[in-house]
């Protein structure tokens, strides 16, 4: 057992942090954080064009297909300068969910079609799972695709899809069959959000932002050469993109960034003549939530060790959002007490926001707020216990 | 980046698991911990051949020079058979008191007999009145012609019953619960002025309570600095933490495998009750618990390894998640056995018993939670 970093490690820590000083300048963090999205979308592509111009937009991708080949300590690294800085990890859509469906499953026609386009972030992707009536019971999805030549046409609605507004592609879990087993007539399907018969409606969420969407299908014709791997089949390839979401979704780097600024903000915080950083049931408090987190960057290294040499992310990855996302919501909880009545201020953006100005309580806000989307997305936490409970317990 | 185990700790890891299974099944260990010593010697000779008393000690003692993941891995393993012989007592804080502090001498002549089996030690540090601080030592050591003279009582020796030597800690100077001023001398447990009690604790081990009357030490029987003897109750209480957490995270696994399995073979209500949901999720969460044990057992093993950590932070952080993961995890395991859960015959209150026993040694979650911010927030 060892994780000391190696000398070529340190080398690489200095490569990557010189390369975020450099790159992730004022003007970019600037826009990234505005909430007008006629701002900040272009801002995401243009930000990770930096990073894809660099090499290093794939991590976890096979280097093959435009990966880094870094191994779990370079990964980890990695991970740490970037939320260190409070830099945003990229749009997973497509870097994070589709692309690994695609080199895993895809033909090389697909591969060659969607590969690139997503490295370069020349294609915005959505995520086309949750139907109104589907919710952590996935399965029984009712979009429908019938075949009609050598396309499908699709009729149904898909919901909670982020980004769906600024999206080129979304792909969808479908139903191809209402014959047996309800996992065993889906398929997956890529599809063309330009195309005739898309309608996006908007969802405004509870930090007063719009990310979410309804996605409505009415005969959306798809072409066949557009569905991964074979008809009725998509919950196979569905499962393994869960899995690395998931794994992804655990999130420990971004709270450790948090739990540094509640320290910031927290020896700057007096009550009462007595700073709140020195208040024993505030010290208890942090000290509860570090520990959790300190853990959980253990048991992410473990697997993302395991994962290094060869292992497939499997139920692993549902401990990992479960634990992750408890501690980002108890990270976002504790900021939002730090803050105290700055929590109340408005992003930018909203209506009466932002007047007081105080640094971190619109922030807080709107990180905790939506925050709360954390255990019920990806597989609600309790849907993630199932899947302990079979896969791991036996039960 | 690797959390593999090397080669030779594999070979030790299944050695001392094979043991456990094999030779320290249930049945014996209750006639151990029922017997009037509550060891069995003849079982400590066999850890001497097998090797597992020579760990942490120097290999020019006769030792293994293994390092903190090496006694992690045995103790882990001793930790799932709820082993009753005295590792910690003997090898840890005695034996580890003689590498860290002794002189030549009293490790040419202490440290080989503890890895032959032949000799057993025990660590004399907690008074009444001094509850987690090892600082607090109202036991005094008087400087005289021959040496110095020991006075006064120390409470729940470990192995006190069946230690022929003690090291014991005492004031040669300075105020109740300064650091400074403490110092540690060898002792036989039978020597002259010595009167102890031994009784048995929850967890099955023995331990005494030792009065010292006008005990007469020689000079060289100090072990390390006069008056500085507090460092090294750290730097041993530091292994032991190590070692406990290792001991407490074998325990945890064997709760959760004993009450996974019973949940899916018991049956209620016409099924398995491992099929309500209710319970799934509720042995989710011991799982979880377990595991995030595991990664700070580990991460603490490399902070004493690798130097990148803060050592004391690690163990203190260490401890405190042990005492949460424990209570959680016996709490579980006894709920879900039902009415068996709360019975002297099964084994699951026994592991409960042994897992608030080490909550108690060296500090429980509360006393390492307060050091842990000091440290990290002060």
């Amino acid at each position: 057992m060892d994780t000391a970093f190696a000398p070529e490690d340190i080398a690489f820590r200095d490569e990557v942090a010189a390369f975020f000083d450099s790159a992730f300048d004022k003007d970019i963090e600037s826009r990234l954080s505005d909430s007008d999205p006629a701002v900040f979308q272009p801002a995401i592509i243009e930000w990770q064009k930096r990073l894809f111009d660099r090499g290093w937009i794939a991590p976890g991708w096979p280097v093959e297909y435009g990966g880094t080949g870094w191994d779990a300590s370079k990964a980890f690294i990695f991970e740490t300068e970037r939320a260190s800085r409070g830099i945003g990890d990229v749009t997973p859509f497509g870097l994070k969910m589709v692309g690994p469906v695609l080199y895993e499953f895809g033909t090389d026609e697909q591969k060659e079609r969607f590969l690139p386009k997503i490295l370069a972030s020349d294609e915005w992707w959505c995520q086309g799972y949750s139907e109104p009536g589907s919710g952590s019971d996935l399965a029984s999805l009712k979009t429908r695709a019938v075949r009609d030549g050598d396309d499908y046409v699709i009729n149904g609605a898909k919901i909670w899809t982020t980004y769906a507004q600024f999206a080129d592609w979304i792909f969808c879990l479908v139903r191809t069959s209402t014959e047996g087993k309800k996992q065993e007539g889906i398929s997956f399907l890529l599809i063309d959000m330009h195309s005739p018969g898309i309608k996006v409606n908007p969802i405004v969420s509870i930090d007063a932002h719009h990310s979410l969407n309804e996605v409505e299908f009415k005969d959306v014709r798809v072409p066949v050469a557009n569905r991964i791997g074979d008809e009725n089949k998509g919950w196979t390839y569905a499962k393994a993109l869960l899995a690395h979401e998931r794994t992804a979704i655990a999130g420990v780097a971004d709270s450790k960034r948090g739990v540094d600024l509640i320290k910031k903000f927290a020896s700057a915080e007096v009550n009462g003549g007595t700073r709140l950083i020195d208040d024993p049931l505030f010290q208890k408090r942090l000290s509860d939530l570090e520990l959790d987190l300190m853990a959980l960057e253990f048991t992410e290294l473990r697997v993302l060790a395991s994962l290094a040499s060869g292992g497939a992310p499997g139920a692993e990855s549902s401990m990992l959002k479960i634990t992750g996302t408890e501690i980002q919501q108890a990270v976002q909880e504790l900021t939002m007490d730090v803050a105290a009545y700055f929590q109340g201020v408005l992003p930018k953006g909203a209506p009466d926001s932002e007047v007081l100005g105080h640094e971190f309580g619109p922030g807080a806000f709107t990180s905790y707020m939506y925050g709360r989307a954390a255990t019920i997305y990806g597989g609600s936490n309790e849907v993630q216990k199932n899947i302990i409970a079979k896969a791991v317990l036996g039960l | 980046m690797n959390f593999e185990f090397s080669e030779e700790q594999v070979m030790l890891r299944d050695s001392v698991a094979r043991y456990v299974q094999d030779d320290y099944d249930w049945e014996t260990r209750v006639a151990i911990a029922g017997s009037e010593a509550g060891i069995d010697r003849a079982k400590w000779q066999t850890f001497a051949e097998l090797g597992w008393l020579s760990i942490p000690f120097a290999e020019e003692h006769g030792g293994f020079g293994g390092g903190p993941l090496d006694v992690m891995v045995v103790m882990e393993e001793l930790g799932k058979g709820l082993v009753l012989e005295p590792y910690l007592a003997t090898v840890l804080l005695y034996g580890g008191l003689l590498q860290k502090g002794g002189s030549a001498r009293q490790q040419e002549a202490r440290i080989p007999s503890i890895i032959d089996g032949s000799s057993l030690g025990a660590f004399a540090y907690l008074e009444r009145q001094s509850r987690f601080e090892t600082s607090d030592v109202l036991t005094t050591a008087t400087a005289n012609d021959g040496g110095y003279a020991l006075n006064g009582e120390k409470v729940v020796v470990f192995n006190g019953m069946s230690a022929d030597q003690l090291i014991v800690s005492a004031r040669t100077s300075g105020e109740q619960s300064d650091e400074q001023g403490i110092s540690l001398f060898l002792v036989a447990a039978d020597a002259e002025g010595i009167e102890s009690v031994s009784y048995r604790m929850m967890d099955g081990q023995r331990v005494s309570n030792i009065v010292f009357k006008d005990v007469q030490v020689a000079a060289d029987d100090l072990v390390g600095e006069l008056d500085g003897g507090h460092a090294l109750i750290n730097a041993v209480a530091r292994d032991a933490n190590l070692a406990l957490s290792a001991e407490a995270l074998g325990i945890m696994a064997q709760l959760n495998a004993k009450t996974a399995e019973y949940a899916r073979t018991r049956e209620q209500f016409g099924v398995a009750i491992g099929k309500f949901q209710a319970l799934q999720h509720r042995m989710v969460d011991t799982f979880i618990s377990y595991e995030q044990t595991k990664s700070m057992l580990y991460r603490a093993v490399c902070a004493l390894t690798d130097d990148q950590e803060d050592e004391d932070q690690a163990i203190h952080a260490l401890r405190m998640m042990v005492d949460k993961a424990g209570k959680h995890i016996f709490g579980e395991a006894i709920q879900l056995h039902g009415g068996m859960g709360i019975t002297d015959e099964l084994d699951i209150g026994h592991y409960a018993k042994r897992l608030m026993m080490i909550n108690t040694t060296f500090g429980n979650g509360d006393y390492h939670q307060a050091k842990f911010n000091a440290l990290r927030y002060n």
